[in-house]
């Protein structure tokens, strides 16, 4: 067994992508997420340099389109979002197809569509070709508030504890006649629900305790040689610096 | 019998605490327990276990009374060091299993301790190996058996390099042959072991000595086995041994 890599986002790999240091990893994406935003809405040919480069990324890390495009299910809500702005927006007016549709409107949307789509295609890369608590690691060297990144790699290991918990309700539950329905139910949830918080919320205390009962001060001690090389940050650099040029370019020629 | 130099592992003397609801747990607790000793603590569900094992390393503090580990006392000031000296094993071992890795968390403590690099590696493989599980060190601790969580809570607590082990409740939960793996390991440990439980006959396999704690103090203080041939004492603090069991004749 190797174990623990049942992360659906994690996808297994030994290439130059998952090799980077994670930190190296997050600082490329953030800054490509940066420029994609500031990268005027009119210039569709950068854009078109902005996805090619992902494409190159993805096929560096041998990411089959696939595995991406099914992961791009958590930008349903914005594309529902941008759909909609057209038809309710204001001002002058095209027929497209029948339709009456705002400019501005269209606009907008083509605007949020893109940009969303390249900040989460490029972070489902991220994910893809780093392990959750190398990210947090990464973060953590990044010297990302304490707090926040210990936070997220309690989530990291408790998710499944508490899923657990929260299986082991539903089971008590439905082993006593309850079956939820409709709205009538709901009380039922919510009372398993916060019996849920409360749970977790003592568990919480528990392992708090046990942390103190281990030396800690407050900051998780750094025990991963996690440093970076001029080289890996060269590397990591190729993506936000090319998108940089053509955002630049694009600028230029407005 | 020469008298032992150095000091015992554990003292507790006159111990008593009240939680701030105003609620007594512990009256006057007086116990010591020396160097390499294998000791029980029994007890019936709230008679103050949990309470005393907060005060043995410093998470609560003494009302009154003091508590002192090889010699030193528990106090704010000391309370690194009495953490190192006190390696607490909770019931949950995923209450104590808290890092991704076991890798990780068996590191946690001594490198909470300032080890980095080759010692600290070291130390994670010497107690891995101690609980006799060297091959998980990568592996995610809820991957593991329940059995094995429980040894590698162990050795996340070995790997700071304690004086006395203090074990709550350790063989709840554990079917009978992760129960037998873990007493094989508490038994070939070199270390001063406090085992808070209620499991009689586990204690009578692997404690020569035990203390009955109850109404927050120390009812009885002997030989395992004469405490628990004691039917008398043992229904006066709510102790029973299991159906069908009795003390073994002669030494197990």
């Amino acid at each position: 067994m190797g174990g623990g890599h049942h992360h659906r986002l994690f996808r297994h790999g030994d290439t130059a992508v998952h090799r980077l240091p994670p930190q190296c990893k997050l600082v490329a994406v953030a800054a490509f997420a940066v420029v994609v935003v500031a990268t005027p809405r009119e210039a569709f040919w950068a854009f078109a340099v902005h996805a090619a480069l992902l494409a190159a990324v993805a096929a560096a890390a041998r990411v089959p389109a696939g595995f991406v495009l099914r992961r791009m299910a958590v930008e349903v809500p914005f594309v529902l979002f941008a759909v909609a702005l057209p038809v309710i927006g204001l001002g002058e007016r095209v027929q497209v197809l029948g339709l009456s549709l705002s400019v501005a409107g269209l606009w907008a949307a083509w605007n949020i569509l893109a940009k969303a789509t390249l900040g989460v295609v490029a972070s489902i890369l991220l994910a893809a070709t780093t392990e959750p608590r190398m990210l947090l690691l990464g973060a953590q060297r990044l010297r990302l508030p304490s707090l926040l990144v210990q936070i997220a790699m309690f989530m990291l290991r408790y998710m499944d504890v508490i899923l657990d918990e929260a299986r082991r309700m539903r089971v008590a539950r439905e082993s006593r006649g309850f079956a939820a329905r409709d709205l009538r139910q709901a009380p039922v949830l919510a009372r398993s629900a916060g019996a849920l918080f409360i749970r977790s919320y003592e568990r919480g205390e528990r392992v708090h305790l046990a942390m103190l009962s281990r030396g800690y001060t407050g900051e998780m001690p750094v025990i991963h040689d996690l440093r970076a090389t001029a080289r890996d940050w060269r590397t990591a650099a190729v993506l936000p610096a090319a998108a940089l040029a053509a955002a630049a370019l694009s600028w230029s020629l407005l | 019998m020469t008298p032992d130099p150095a000091p015992p592992s554990l003292r507790v003397s006159e111990l008593a605490y009240a939680y701030p609801d105003g609620t007594q747990a512990l009256f006057g607790v007086d116990l010591s327990i020396a160097r390499g000793e294998r000791v029980a603590l029994l007890g019936p569900n709230g008679a103050g276990k949990t309470t005393l094992v907060m005060h043995l390393n410093g998470i609560l503090t003494a009302g009154h009374g003091t508590v002192e580990v090889a010699g030193l006392p528990v106090r704010r000031d000391t309370l690194a060091e009495i953490r190192r000296r006190v390696g607490l094993v909770f019931q949950d071992p995923d209450d104590q299993l808290f890092m991704p890795t076991v890798r990780e968390d068996v590191a946690f403590g001594p490198a909470n301790l300032g080890l980095r690099g080759e010692e600290l590696d070291r130390r994670v493989r010497a107690a891995l190996d101690r609980v006799g599980l060297p091959d998980v060190i990568d592996r995610p601790p809820h991957h593991l058996s329940f059995g094995q969580r429980r040894r590698v809570a162990v050795a996340t607590v070995l790997a700071m390099e304690p004086e006395i082990l203090v074990l709550d409740e350790p063989s709840s939960n554990l079917d009978p042959a992760a129960r037998r793996e873990l007493a094989e390991i508490l038994r070939s440990l070199d270390v001063t072991v406090l085992m808070v439980t209620h499991d009689l006959p586990y204690a009578l396999e692997l404690c020569d000595r035990s203390l009955v704690l109850s109404g927050g103090v120390i009812a009885a203080d002997g030989p395992t086995r004469d405490i628990l041939s004691d039917a008398d004492l043992l229904a006066a603090h709510r102790l029973e041994l299991p159906f069908g069991f009795s003390v073994p004749a002669g030494r197990s």
